[in-house]
């Protein structure tokens, strides 16, 4: 079954099909949901947030990224598409700090860094999910979303041991905060779940759930919808235009999905090779000979 | 001056049998990439398994070829009952279960074949060298180069094999990927049972030449424990990590033993002996700090 | 029938978190801590106490702390018993050098000591993982069992380094009597195994157990790599610390260097792939498991041996149990790797449905 693209109303925002509709159609008669797209249609150009610059990345004698700029707007949504082996993986890993590039800046939030620690991109609001989940198979969905805040816990070890009162009532602050997190992507049923049992689409999920726990200013999704049947993928983008309306996350995404990537990013990155082919509007990647030859092929 | 080499020479040679354990080890972890905690059971199950059978009787050659039978066996069975049974689990499960298998060992070895401390008669003297006695003036125990010699060749052997015959590649395929290697229509089982039964007999050279040495006793289990620095230094996957990695930590823990308890006695009296017991595992852990993958180890690279 | 939880509803996040969240669990618990506090004292016998209750309190203990550190954080590690003799000795050189210390502080400080040596030790986890981590304990287990024997200091001068443990008092009570003593582990143990529970499912615990799962993520996630594992290595430490320090003191009275081998850290670690890794009630049940079963192939092998016409030997016991435990741990890693807690747990689910089968 093709990807039939995202209907869209009369205001220019995606109306669902189906069971999400009703779900939509509760939250439109909420009230305030209206405002809430036209405030997100406000907040569409945003300022540079992350700047790339000329990053190269190799291991060993592989040259996995070479020479690639490109910049990502706070409150947009950025998709980066390529073959396989392009390097998106890498780009993602770059911008959390997990590989080091050998050359170029990366400008985040003004500040300059090229090498940093993943665990200082958590700090500064970098969340990601991965392409292999990488949830915590020993936990359940409860605890794997609560780890995702852990780093806003102040309390320390014998305050834990105790579980006195300053304790106590930090771990039900975020508690709370996790619910809603949980509420916000319907995985209520699942919360004492451990995540091994869970079919993949839940599992993506959770991961997600996991990342936006941390209320990131940035979120780096690594093929989240990849091995989902068209449902959950509706699903899945729902989820991340719910994120990027309603809590305006920077979102950069890798995609395989030609017609997510158009209907719903703001602008595009191509890599090829390790090298960037292609940057702009959906509409100007998708006329670019360039990328056509590449990646998109004749048919689209 | 030449007591020093003495040391020295006494100390290569008691490592490359230090070799011969960790081979053990390197062969079942190359194949399947298990950390068989249980090698020095073996080699003390080996070696229990010969005293045991001579007691019965049986001319000691017999009972050698009698003693491999039985570490086929416990190869085979090992293979069948254990592993075959924990495929999918992660390597800190099977590592768990070779300890496991190292204390059934330990139980089973004196229950069937006595637990007297029995000596191996290889027919070869601890004697020093007559001439290198005389030129050098240093005391090199024939016994010791004797072992050591068997021990390098059993080592260059496996090495070649690994390297050049069909078995030997079919075995580092395995260790490289299971399902590749199945894919590659490799028989995973029989893979498996001839890696063990290989180690058994490496388990048997070792038990052999150590109970010739020491005397069949539950302490050659702790002198089998010895080959985890030697693998640490060598790299879990390298035959020739084995030697290298065999040869440093005999050398080093002799020297150590002779040369460092004098400088505690002077500072604080008393008798400092016994440093042997800890210094192979205390100079592998500095060495991982610097070198995690070993002298000739591969490093481990997480993908994301 | 008698284990349902309908009508049980939480309305708040924090009856939600309890650690007994059905009613007829905290039932069972009450009952448990007025067994062992009252009714217990009150009916045992000495032999009771002094062979099986106390060092199965003390393993258990034990049995946490390495749990904390090898099921939770997932540090492997050989050199418990280490741990164990650093508390020991530790302890007993603060109550000899420093005139007057209340008991109470001993034993913290017999922790912390343990908990010192546990990071020096640990530090290797930052940068080597899984079995090589395993050697660098060893490491540990025979370097601290060598310095303790060799230096007289600790053992304040004694040949080959044995201790014969003081007597305690505790606000103006002598420890002496089997009761007591066992009244004052059980109090020990108790309060450690809540702080214990209370960690786990705080926020270092999960710390702990994202380092266990993949570590990597946790650190994508923002959790400090060092800081989780150096913690972990120091709680497990601490906790086998004052396991040891009680083992010398409470249990068996005098002890040496020797008596800490590498034969009791691969006991402990027995109890707890048999009791259960990563589970606080596991760490009791595997104690209890390891504990008793030497007594009961004791009691249990000679009339088997005699039914069966075989020979019968004091040694063949020690090798037969030997060998028990090594087919049982194979056996628990194949049938149920998460050990007895794993087989209570599915137990109690079954009761649930009891009378009915599904």
């Amino acid at each position: 079954m093709a990807w039939k693209g995202v209907e869209r109303g009369g205001d220019g925002q995606p109306v669902w099909s189906g069971a999400s509709a009703v779900a939509g159609a509760a939250a439109e008669l909420q009230g305030g949901v209206q405002a809430e797209h036209a405030q997100a249609q406000a907040r569409q150009a945003g300022e540079v947030i992350l700047d790339l610059q000329h990053i190269s990345l190799s291991f060993g004698g592989v040259k996995a990224l070479t020479d690639i700029s490109f910049d990502v707007r706070e409150h947009e949504i950025r998709a980066i598409i390529g073959p396989n082996g392009a390097g998106k993986s890498s780009m993602l890993n770059v911008i959390n700090g997990v590989y080091h590039p050998q050359q170029g800046r990366i400008v985040f939030r003004g500040e300059e860094r090229r090498k940093m620690h993943p665990t200082a991109a958590a700090r500064q609001g970098i969340a990601r999910t991965f392409q292999n989940i990488a949830l915590f198979k020993g936990m359940t969905v409860l605890d794997n979303i609560m780890t995702g805040r852990n780093t806003r816990f102040r309390s320390g070890l014998l305050a834990n041991a105790l579980w006195w009162g300053p304790a106590r009532n930090e771990e039900m602050r975020h508690r709370q905060k996790v619910e809603e997190v949980i509420d916000f992507l319907e995985i209520q049923a699942i919360r004492k779940t451990p995540v091994g049992r869970l079919p993949y689409g839940l599992q993506k999920r959770v991961e997600l759930a996991r990342a936006l726990a941390a209320e990131p200013s940035m979120l780096l999704l690594d093929e989240p919808m990849a091995g989902m049947n068209v449902e959950e993928k509706q699903d899945m983008c729902r989820f991340i235009l719910d994120v990027n309306h309603q809590f305006g996350t920077t979102i950069v995404l890798i995609e395989h999905d030609m017609g997510v990537v158009m209907d719903i990013s703001d602008r595009v990155v191509v890599l090829d090779y390790g090298k960037k082919i292609g940057d702009g509007t959906p509409e100007a990647v998708k006329a670019n000979p360039d990328v056509i030859r590449a990646y998109l092929g004749a048919g689209h | 001056m030449t007591f020093f080499f003495e040391i020295l020479i006494g100390g290569l040679l008691s490592g490359l049998m230090y070799s011969l354990v960790a081979l053990g080890f390197v062969l079942i972890y190359k194949a399947s990439g298990v950390f068989n905690f249980a090698q020095g059971a073996m080699v003390y199950f080996a070696a229990l398994a010969v005293v045991g059978l001579m007691d019965k009787g049986l001319p000691m050659w017999a009972a050698v070829i009698g003693a491999f039978g039985v570490m086929v066996v416990v190869g085979i069975s090992t293979e069948r009952l254990v592993l075959r049974k924990l495929v999918n689990q992660p390597p800190i499960t099977l590592f768990m279960a070779t300890i496991g298998l190292s204390f059934f060992l330990e139980g089973l070895g004196p229950l069937l074949f006595g637990n007297e401390v029995r000596p191996i008669n290889l027919g070869i003297v601890d004697e020093p060298i007559e001439s290198i006695l005389t030129r050098f003036n240093i005391v090199v125990s024939k016994f010791d180069l004797a072992a050591a010699g068997i021990a390098g060749l059993l080592v260059g052997t496996l090495a070649l094999f690994f390297q050049y015959t069909k078995v030997g590649r079919a075995l580092r395929a395995v260790a490289d990927d299971h399902q590749a290697a199945l894919s590659l229509g490799i028989p995973l089982q029989h893979i498996w049972a001839i890696v063990w039964g290989v180690a058994g007999f490496v388990a048997l050279v070792a038990g052999m030449l150590w109970g010739s040495r020491n005397g069949v006793q539950f302490a050659l289990t702790l002198t089998a424990l010895k080959a985890l620095p030697v693998l640490i230094l060598g790299g879990f996957t390298s035959v020739p990590g084995a030697i290298v990695g065999g040869l440093i930590i005999g050398a080093s823990e002799k020297l150590a033993e002779i040369y460092i308890p004098p400088v505690f006695q002077s500072a604080f009296g008393g008798n400092f002996g016994g440093i042997e017991g800890w210094f192979p595992y205390v100079f592998a852990l500095l060495f991982l700090l610097v070198r995690p993958e070993g002298l000739f180890g591969e490093k481990h690279i997480d993908r994301v | 029938m008698f284990y349902r939880e309908s009508g049980q509803f939480k309305t708040s996040y924090l009856a939600d978190s309890q650690i007994f969240p059905i009613r007829q669990d905290r039932i069972g618990f009450a009952v448990l801590m007025a067994v062992a506090f009252i009714a217990i004292p009150l009916t045992g016998s000495e032999y009771w106490f002094s062979a099986i209750l106390i060092p199965f309190l003390i393993f258990a203990l034990a049995a946490l702390g390495l749990n904390i550190l090898t099921g939770y954080a997932g540090q492997l590690s050989l050199g418990t018993a280490a741990f164990m003799a650093v508390g020991a000795y530790a302890a007993y050189n603060f109550q000899l050098r420093i005139e007057g210390l209340p008991v109470l502080l001993t034993f913290i400080l017999a922790g912390l000591s343990a908990a010192l040596v546990g990071v020096a030790f640990g530090l290797p986890s930052l940068r080597i993982k899984g079995f090589y981590l395993a050697v660098a304990t060893l490491a540990a287990q025979f370097f601290v069992v060598w310095a303790l024997t060799k230096f007289p200091w600790f053992s304040n001068n004694s040949s080959s380094g044995v201790i014969t443990a003081q007597q305690l008092n505790l606000f103006g009570i002598a420890i002496d009597t089997p009761v007591k003593k066992y009244l004052f582990v059980l109090m020990l143990v108790t309060v450690l195994a809540i702080a214990a529970k209370n960690m786990v499912r705080s926020s270092t615990g999960r710390a702990w157990m994202s380092v266990r799962d993949m570590d990597v993520a946790a650190e994508v996630i923002g959790i400090p790599l060092m800081r989780t594992k150096l913690l972990a290595f120091a709680v497990s430490s601490f906790y086998c610390g004052v396991a040891g320090a009680l083992y010398a003191f409470c249990y068996l009275g005098s002890v040496e260097p020797d008596g800490f081998s590498l034969d009791l850290s691969f006991r402990v670690l027995f109890m707890i792939i048999i009791g259960g890794v990563g589970s606080i009630l596991g760490s009791f049940l595997g104690a209890a498991f390891i504990l008793l079963l030497p007594i009961f192939l004791d009691n249990a092998l000679p009339p088997l041996a005699a039914l069966l016409h075989l020979p019968f030997t004091n040694a063949a016991v020690s090798h037969i149990q030997l060998m028990v435990f090594g087919a049982l741990i194979i056996f628990f890693l194949v049938v149920e790797p998460h050990g007895l807690a794993r087989l209570w747990q599915i137990a109690k689910e079954k009761l649930r449905l009891w009378p009915f089968p599904h």
